[in-house]
């Protein structure tokens, strides 16, 4: 069987790829286009590692066949800073020493970000249960979450 | 040249919080983890698995899986050298070679279900995965035994047939792989003489450490047998040398570089995949490429060990205990090498008893071989010693922190694992825990509140670091230790601190095996403290070069060269003009050359660190389910380099163990096969289960280290199992003795009739 | 394997009834491609049902609400007139694992795919969903609770496909909710899910009152006995008690890795009384507007 051709928007770019038809979109980020910012920690859909945006939506990417990018937009982590300028996220991220071994981080911000599209001012309980779908062994959470509502105070500043 | 001393007033960068130097990286998906390397021409490589628990391997026929088109080279346990039986050097868990090599590759039987039995390269993962049903492997199911307590019965089937030096003596074979005795005194008497005696036991599961990046590796063997290994671990110097060890290489041919490493816990101590990958790319002659899956790792890596711990304590009415005995039996899954030990030494460790001893037992089952889990075979002695002592609190009436604080150990008392303590920080984490305001906080219906101590040794072991000077005054350190969690920060804040520079003039690069001197593992709490005395000793060492550079400059005695704020002074004579780190590195062509310096050493004197944590719960009686609902976690780090990556280790060892206390399991079925091998139902705290984890820093500063640092590391996971489990006590009015503490046990608990 | 992305419902029959039990139709994925990786499910077609108008978008009108059955849980918790009427269905649905899942999974998809433990089906069959179920024998309407036959199995033929979900404007005192029990607060399979719709008269009497389990048998069942200890009477505290020993006498749970027997059966009990109380209060004469908090 020849392989699939697919046409998609990846972080604001054209991409077209070719794949097999059970291949993941993450198989594909990883493998195919070499994209290895978004990351897999279980392939079940129970980690978050993997996490991107598909059509502005919260997706994991093991959860769904490249195929199923056909004419679609996805962003990743790597998409989320403007050339050197980091996003808020990313920045508070630091600033609050929110990662510690940093895998599980990519999954995190993409959530985050996702997160405060749809509600900029969210509450600490809001947030966790956002990120509930996002493992982290490392921090036990609690950097995370101020990293968040950190971010999200300062977006609400500049957009005021 | 005269040395500073290193005292709050002078410290500029120590006890600050900069960016991490690998942040931006990490935050931009650019850092590159164990899955991350490609190689042109690279082939993937998958691994079969035994689907029983224990069997002897009659045959294994690998040529259907050969002839598939796409398959390029075929392992099995008969493609590995024989290697003698002998102890490994490094690792947080004892581990004999011959036995790592048949848990890498089996021979001749398997000894738990995903034991690895062959590997498979081929182009692609799929072909890999479609050959792997094509090796046909004849089986001879042996009975299998799966519990400590089967294990040790009279006619328990036996793990290995030839198993019998124990204590260093031989011994009938047997399950019990090991058993270690320590102390001091003789509890026996002295119970005699106590007021009340407690005596108790208790059982824990097996549980993962649960990094979130599963085991991954890329492996090429040129034709001139050079070997290069891309692989996250907790140290490229322990993958090379169990690799070559296990392969028969030299250590000079194997090549390790360390890729960003997403999370070890202590289950990155040891190899599977790198020796098979690298075997698999000599006979193929083409790069190798592993990655585990989920499923993989529950079923094959990890665990730590499930325990039974028997604890008993004496006390007088006064509160003072007086003996305390201990019985511990851990399972070490099919090879021999549980973290018995280490339970046996940290049981009573936090107090100063005249009678105390500790009998430990490693125990073959036919489960997963178990590795070093973040402060290894403590909090399961701790969840037992430190419900005892919560019983004691309660039966005597006195405070539970009171009674910690009479019996604490400090300075002088002799440990119950032998040496008698330095200067130790432990009455002053309980009175801080004391002093909060957390500790006497209201609590409503339903809700309790448990205290619970521990402790950790910061291992020393041995460590290296390079420091050099750039030509334009910048720094760049190599370090030799995976950065698991914001070593680059701490290391690059002392060098800055010593040579006096800002922190963003420091580089630190991680450095392969070989750019940079040996080191041990990223393990035993021991980076900050132990390769960061090497960068300290490297940078006084390059600080004496540049005096003396600075002295030839200016034709002056070195002697009256002094080295502060980033420049070479000569305090007796204002005529002479400093000269900064920037000009002494540019002219260093004239002076002598590059100036760089390494330290390596074996770091001895290290301290330990104590930790006592607050817990509040909440539980509903209808269904049983705990809600940790308040947390605060106290510990003596000695002096925090980098205070927010000493809070992030308090925090993250909190919630792993509230995650052991509450739901963390290993369940197998009567086969032995483990049921949940997935974050689905092996169920670690996800963001909406917890609160925030209040981290409170005690620093009594550790007398052995340039800045006083205790390693932190590990220290937190050994309080919250009891400080769960006591708060739950507090809520109920049940002791729990059984992990974990699940919405049925706890429901059956409280009411049995249901 | 292969994947196709059918337009029509016309096709997506037919691709399913030419490759026949090889074939599986798939919404969102998120049960099914964790399947096809550990081997469960190796179907050698996948018909993507996404591209399908017939399956996708909200109707809420006069007579009721139509939900597309591959509309994901992410959109279902954003209509708010579905929220509003069927706030414990839209509370069950956003319950399936996490935002990332939500993003993908559906209410068909969590139907077909067959589990006893889905949450979203006790608080349809509570809510008296009926689906619409289309195959090569033409359409058929089709009550939730009949869908689902055991564990990975439907009662639906080769081929059939259910196309939406359909709920009524619900009458006035009426209310739901949805419990179920989990050891985290998320990402975890239920042990014990409860549904319950009912409603009250002005007088405070219950009139109406449905009842479902899910996790404590073999597949997710309507349990009218518990129901019938609120029917016709004040919901008062004994009655509570009534329909909570009828749930825990109705269930016939198993033991495994997720929780006992004795455990389920117990739970079941304590969780229609609080799916009870939850629904007592939203059926109150004077429903508060607007989205509960999560």
């Amino acid at each position: 069987m020849s392989k699939r051709h697919v046409t998609t928007t990846i972080d604001g770019e054209s991409r077209e790829f070719l794949c097999e038809d059970e291949q993941t979109l993450l198989d594909v980020l990883r493998d195919v286009l070499m994209k290895t910012g978004t990351k897999e920690g279980c392939g079940t859909g129970d980690c978050g590692a993997c996490s991107v945006m598909l059509d502005s939506r919260l997706v994991c990417s093991c959860l769904m066949l490249a195929a199923e990018a056909e004419g679609r937009v996805i962003e990743t982590v790597e998409g989320m800073a403007e050339g050197d300028r980091l996003h808020p996220l990313q920045q508070h991220f630091l600033e609050e020493a929110a990662l510690q071994c940093g895998v599980c981080t990519p999954g995190f911000l993409v959530a985050a970000q996702a997160l405060l599209a749809r509600n900029p001012d969210p509450s600490e309980r809001e947030v966790r249960f956002w990120l509930a779908g996002n493992l982290c062994r490392c921090t036990g959470y609690d950097k995370i979450i101020r990293a968040v509502l950190a971010a999200a105070a300062e977006m609400r500043g500049a957009d005021a | 040249m005269t040395q500073k001393t290193r005292d709050d007033q002078t410290l500029k960068w120590v006890g600050t919080r900069p960016i991490r130097p690998d942040g931006v990286e990490k935050v931009t998906g650019r850092a590159r983890y164990g899955a991350d390397f490609a190689r042109p021409d690279m082939l993937w490589a998958k691994v079969l698995r035994s689907p029983h628990a224990h069997a002897r391997i009659r045959s294994i026929d690998v040529r259907e899986a050969l002839a598939l088109d796409g398959v390029k080279a075929i392992v099995t346990g008969d493609d590995l050298p024989e290697i003698a039986s002998e102890q490994a050097f490094v690792g947080e868990e004892p581990t004999d070679y011959r036995m790592m090599s048949q848990n890498v590759l089996a021979r001749g039987k398997v000894g738990y279900v995903g034991h690895a039995i062959a590997a498979v390269a081929a182009t692609t993962s799929a072909v890999a995965e479609e050959a792997l049903g094509l090796i046909e492997v004849d089986y001879e199911i042996l009975p299998h035994v799966l519990d400590a307590v089967s294990a040790i019965a009279p006619d328990a089937p036996l793990v290995h047939d030839d198993l019998c030096d124990r204590k260093g003596e031989k011994k009938a074979p047997s399950n019990i792989a090991n058993e270690v005795e320590m102390g001091h005194g003789d509890p026996e008497a002295a119970f005699a003489s106590a007021d009340f005696v407690i005596d108790r036991s208790f059982t824990t599961q097996a549980v993962h450490q649960g990094y979130i990046e599963p085991h991954a590796c890329l492996a090429e063997a040129g034709p001139d047998g050079q070997v290069t290994i891309w692989c996250s671990s907790q140290g490229q110097f322990m993958i090379r040398g169990y690799t070559a060890k296990l392969l028969g290489l030299d250590l000079a041919q194997v090549r390790v570089v360390p890729a960003e490493i997403g999370g070890g816990f202590g289950g990155k101590t040891t190899v599977y995949l790198e020796p098979l990958a690298v075997a698999l790319s000599q006979r193929s002659g083409r790069p190798v490429k592993m990655v585990m899956s989920r499923e993989e790792v529950f079923r094959a890596t990890g665990p730590a060990s499930a325990s039974r711990i028997r604890v008993k304590i004496g006390a007088t009415r006064a509160g003072n205990f007086v003996a305390g005995e201990a019985w511990l039996d851990y399972e070490a899954g099919a090879f021999p090498g549980s973290s018995v030990a280490a339970g046996s030494m940290t049981i009573f460790a936090p107090y100063a008893f005249e009678h105390a001893r500790s009998h430990g037992r490693d125990i073959l089952v036919n489960k997963p071989k178990s590795a070093a889990y973040r402060a290894p075979g403590a909090p399961m002695a701790a969840f037992a010693v430190e419900s005892v002592v919560d019983d004691l609190a309660r039966q005597l009436e006195i405070d539970p922190i009171d009674l910690r604080l009479q019996n604490a150990a400090q300075e002088g008392v002799q440990s119950s694992f032998g040496p008698r303590y330095k200067r130790i920080g432990f009455v002053e984490t309980l009175e801080a825990a004391q002093a909060h305001p957390h500790y006497d906080a209201p609590l409503k219906a339903n809700q309790g509140r448990g205290v619970a101590a521990g402790m950790w040794f910061n291992a020393g072991l041995q460590s290296s670091a390079a420091v050099m000077v750039n030509a334009d005054g910048s720094i760049s350190v190599i370090s030799g230790n995976p950065d698991i969690g914001g070593s680059r920060a701490s290391l690059a804040m002392m060098a800055a601190e010593e040579f006096g520079i800002a922190y963003e003039k420091v580089g630190v690069r991680i450095g392969d095996t070989a750019s940079v001197g040996y080191n041990d593992v990223t393990g035993g709490s021991r980076v900050t403290l132990a390769t960061g005395k090497m960068v300290v000793e490297a940078s006084r060492q390059v600080i004496a070069q540049l005096c003396e550079r600075a002295a030839k400059v200016w034709d002056v005695d070195v002697e009256r060269v002094q080295w502060a704020d980033g420049k070479a002074t000569v305090p007796d004579d204002d005529t002479i003009k400093p000269l900064g780190l920037a000009e002494i590195a540019t002219g260093a062509g004239r002076t002598g050359g590059p100036i760089q310096a390494s330290a390596s050493g074996s770091v001895r004197g290290v301290g330990m660190s104590f930790a006592v944590h607050l817990c509040d719960v909440e539980v509903d009686p209808e269904t049983g389910k705990v809600d940790v609902i308040r947390y605060t976690a106290f510990q003596d780090a000695g002096r925090a380099i980098h205070p927010s990556y000493v809070e992030g280790q308090i925090q993250g060892g909190a919630v792993q163990g509230i995650g052991w206390a509450l739901n963390e399991a290993y369940v197998f079925d009567e086969s032995g096969r483990l049921e949940n091998p997935g974050f689905l139902d092996y169920r670690m705290p996800v963001a909406s289960d917890l609160p925030m984890i209040d981290a409170v820093i005690i620093e009594v500063a550790n007398p052995d280290h340039p800045y006083g640092v205790r390693g932190v590391g590990e220290a937190p996971i050994v309080p919250p199992i009891p400080a769960v489990a006591n708060a739950v006590r507090a809520a109920t009015g049940v002791r729990f003795s059984d992990l974990p503490l699940s919405p049925p046990r706890v429901l059956d608990a409280l009411d049995p009739a249901s | 394997m292969e994947y196709a992305a059918p337009r029509s419902l016309d096709e997506a029959i037919g691709l399913l009834s030419q490759v026949g039990v090889d074939a599986r139709p798939m919404a969102g994925g998120t049960d099914l491609l964790v399947q096809l990786r550990t081997g469960t499910r190796r179907p050698k077609l996948l018909v993507d049902l996404k591209q399908i108008p017939g399956l996708c978008g909200i109707d809420c009108g006069s007579q009721g609400f139509r939900i597309g059955a591959a509309v994901s849980g992410a959109e279902i918790g954003e209509c708010l007139p579905l929220r509003e009427a069927w706030p414990g269905v839209v509370e069950a649905t956003e319950l399936i694992g996490s935002t990332q899942i939500q993003g993908r999974a559906s209410l068909g998809g969590n139907l077909c795919n067959a589990s006893p433990a889905a949450d979203s089906v006790p608080a349809l069959i509570a809510a008296g969903a009926v689906c619409t179920v289309i195959g090569p024998g033409g359409r058929r309407e089709v009550p939730v609770e009949e869908v689902v036959r055991g564990p990975g199995e439907t009662t639906l033929s080769e081929a059939e496909i259910v196309v939406d979900f359909r709920l009524p404007q619900p009458q006035e005192g009426t209310g739901d909710a949805y419990q179920r029990m989990i050891p985290r607060t998320e990402m975890d399979i239920a042990i014990v899910g409860a549904g319950v719709s009912l409603r009250l008269a002005e007088s405070g009497e219950c009139l109406a009152c449905r009842v479902a389990l899910g996790a404590v048998a073999a597949r997710p069942i309507r349990v009218d006995a518990a129901a019938e200890a609120l029917i016709d009477r004040r919901p008062d505290a004994a009655a509570l008690g009534e329909l909570a020993a009828q749930a825990s006498a109705a269930a016939d749970p198993i033991d495994d890795k997720r929780g006992t027997r004795a455990y389920r059966s117990r739970v079941a009990g304590v969780l229609a009384r609080r799916a009870a109380e939850m629904a007592l209060r939203r059926a109150g004469p004077r429903r508060v507007a607007g989205s509960p908090a999560s």
